[in-house]
């Protein structure tokens, strides 16, 4: 097990941030933490990196306790903080230099680990790092995180304020550092990038709802969610949580995920039911559930 | 950013101190007369004759004296009474009334010792002519003349006192703020986050933040050193290395100070007013514009903790009288002591974690 979490609970001042968290991420595992903002996963990292004491429980991290062995972790992971905390008035390639150099080691000997992403912001080796485009200062913060070549990698968040040409190519990037044996930690409150994970935990107001592999807790989804359209998508929406036996009704992207109480449902009898309420262009499908339906549930 | 380090504090330096003077000259000074006799237009002319002292214009009356130093037209009312001349003459005796705005206390109390020491001067050679003209009665005048001679700054320069005083000021003032700003600036970029998951020690951090602000703060002094010696030609008498001994040990002490402010403060904005608090206690504590001596006990005891007091004690003491390194050994240990004290603070209460 490269991480252990049991038991963490921390409070700021009377508000709880996280109560009670158990789970485990094995080594070279992809983990994701899911959870919409405020639901504590800033907190987790930071307890799991040495930065914040927990009131409750006990963590393990590379084999080392977040306590007693707090210096060797620092050692053996890397930590990308969700805001971007790298020098600004420092040149990227300064930055690198710099957080090597705090590390004890060079860009030099560890250059093969970091190539791939480095390659892409060389060319702007010279310019400071408070100039660069988001997506560039999310690769540089991860070259400098990865430097010192960690056993575990933590990312807070990393793909938040990032177009999304960026965020596909972060994730590959991810992927292929996983294939090296580390040991990735990665926070996102976006839904479809959870599906890219080997684990995750769903996280909500300092608790964890569930874990799993994604693939598992979309096919242990139990119910049936039906795409619902019609020519207004408003009143559509008004009208299907007056039916009587809906068990749960949202907006999900040109659709409306319509969700029934009961067995026997006939997406017919809904269609009449619409109709009779002056909708035209109706249409009715059965979706496949993604995590979004799955946290939307819970 | 370093223009503005170097250059701000050299104007503030050449403008402070040529502007910052106790010198009090051009008192407005008035008279009136209701004598009209030799003895009144000679000591009239006395003030005439003193550079300190603008005759702006004579009144008739102490009334209308008065309504215009009400209006702010005139510092300084003599009013010479009635049969000033033939009271001296006959009685030996006589009185003079003296009027001084003293809305500044200060210059008040300076204007006052000008006039009185005229008006002695008057006196006294009022008296030798008066017993010329009693021979009968002729006693020995009895004269104590006091010549003072003022030692290390003969000519009572008020620059070659303030510019050392001034330079202390703002070689203090700029490594203070500086570093208070600084350890607190990261937390606020969130750079110190970033910092503290690696395995880089307290004291390798510290240090490499406190460097930086220590040689400024002797590349500051040098410039203002220059500045002294080459525009204000204050004497340096002695030894110029003892300054910058004691300089870089003081500097620590400020250092330390500002750490720990930076350590206890989550914006830039609380750092700010804090050292802003402590510069200004500092200063005026100082015995740079009033002398320690005058202040009351308790605040005599309070200076005994403020850095600065000692700084610009020893940087008067070798500049201007010349001292050597045992007689400013008391201070310097002192200095010492906080430089060691305040440190060990600083790193104690810096921390990675929270």
């Amino acid at each position: 097990m490269s991480i252990i979490v049991q038991n963490i609970s921390k409070s700021y001042n009377k508000a709880k941030a996280v109560e009670a968290i158990t789970f485990e991420v094995k080594e070279g595992e992809l983990f994701g933490l899911i959870g919409p903002d405020g639901a504590g996963k800033t907190t987790i990292f930071r307890i799991l990196t040495t930065l914040l004491l927990a009131n409750e429980g006990s963590a393990i991290v590379a084999g080392f306790d977040v306590i007693k062995d707090y210096k060797a972790i620092r050692d053996s992971v890397g930590y990308m903080p969700g805001k971007f905390s790298l020098y600004q008035d420092l040149s990227v390639e300064e930055n690198l230099t710099f957080f090597a150099t705090i590390f004890g080691t060079t860009i030099e000997e560890n250059y093969d680990l970091i190539k791939d992403i480095y390659i892409q912001i060389e060319p702007f080796k010279t310019r400071r790092a408070g100039v660069l485009s988001g997506g560039m200062k999310q690769k540089l913060a991860l070259c400098c995180a990865l430097i010192h070549k960690p056993k575990v990698l933590f990312l807070d968040e990393p793909t938040t304020g990032v177009d999304p040409v960026s965020r596909k190519e972060f994730w590959e990037m991810l992927k292929r550092l996983q294939q090296k044996g580390i040991t990735i930690l990665v926070s996102t409150p976006y839904m479809d990038e959870a599906a890219l994970c080997d684990r995750i935990a769903l996280l909500q107001k300092g608790s964890i709802l569930k874990i799993d592999s994604p693939e598992n807790i979309i096919k242990n989804y139990d119910k049936v969610i039906y795409d619902v359209r019609t020519q207004n998508m408003h009143q559509l929406i008004l009208d299907l949580k007056n039916y009587p036996s809906q068990y749960s009704v949202y907006a999900f992207g040109e659709y409306i995920h319509y969700i029934d109480k009961s067995a026997g449902f006939n997406p017919k009898d809904l269609a009449a039911y619409l109709e009779k309420n002056k909708h035209s262009e109706i249409e009715i499908n059965i979706s496949r559930p993604t995590i979004e339906d799955v946290f939307m549930d819970l | 950013m370093l223009p503005i380090i170097f250059v701000l504090p050299m104007v503030q330096l050449l403008i402070l101190s040529n502007a910052a003077s106790f010198e009090i000259k051009n008192i407005k000074f008035s008279y009136v007369d209701n004598d009209h006799s030799a003895a009144s237009r000679e000591l009239i002319s006395k003030f005439e004759a003193s550079q300190y002292f603008n005759i702006i214009e004579s009144f008739s009356s102490k009334k209308e004296a008065d309504f215009q130093m009400q209006t702010g037209k005139v510092d300084a009312i003599l009013e010479i009474p009635n049969h000033f001349e033939r009271d001296l003459i006959t009685e030996n005796f006589t009185n003079l009334s003296v009027s001084i705005n003293a809305i500044d206390g200060a210059a008040a109390g300076v204007e006052s010792v000008y006039i009185s020491q005229i008006i002695n001067g008057f006196n006294q050679k009022i008296q030798t002519q008066l017993y010329q003209y009693n021979e009968a009665s002729y006693i020995q005048p009895l004269n104590i003349v006091t010549i003072p001679s003022f030692w290390y700054n003969n000519t009572l320069n008020y620059k070659t006192f303030m510019v050392p005083g001034i330079l202390v000021l703002l070689v203090t003032m700029l490594t203070l703020f500086l570093s208070s700003m600084n350890i607190v600036r990261e937390k606020e970029m969130g750079t110190l986050e970033q910092i503290n998951v690696t395995p880089i020690q307290k004291y390798q951090f510290i240090i490499g933040k406190l460097f930086p602000f220590w040689v400024l703060g002797l590349v500051i002094l040098t410039v203002g050193l220059i500045i002294a010696i080459a525009v204000f030609s204050v004497p340096v008498l002695g030894n110029i290395g003892l300054i910058y001994f004691f300089t870089s040990v003081y500097l620590l002490v400020i250092l330390g100070i500002g750490l720990i402010i930076s350590n206890h403060s989550d914006t830039q904005q609380q750092a700010m007013f804090i050292a802003w608090f402590f510069s200004v206690i500092f200063i005026l504590m100082s015995g740079l514009f009033t002398p320690i001596e005058s202040m009351p006990q308790w605040a005599q005891n309070v200076t005994f903790l403020n850095p600065i007091r000692y700084f610009v004690e020893i940087i008067r003491m070798v500049m201007l009288k010349g001292a050597n390194f045992s007689d400013i050994s008391r201070p310097f240990f002192i200095v010492v002591f906080y430089a060691f004290a305040l440190n060990w603070i600083a790193v104690w209460s810096y921390r990675k974690v929270n």
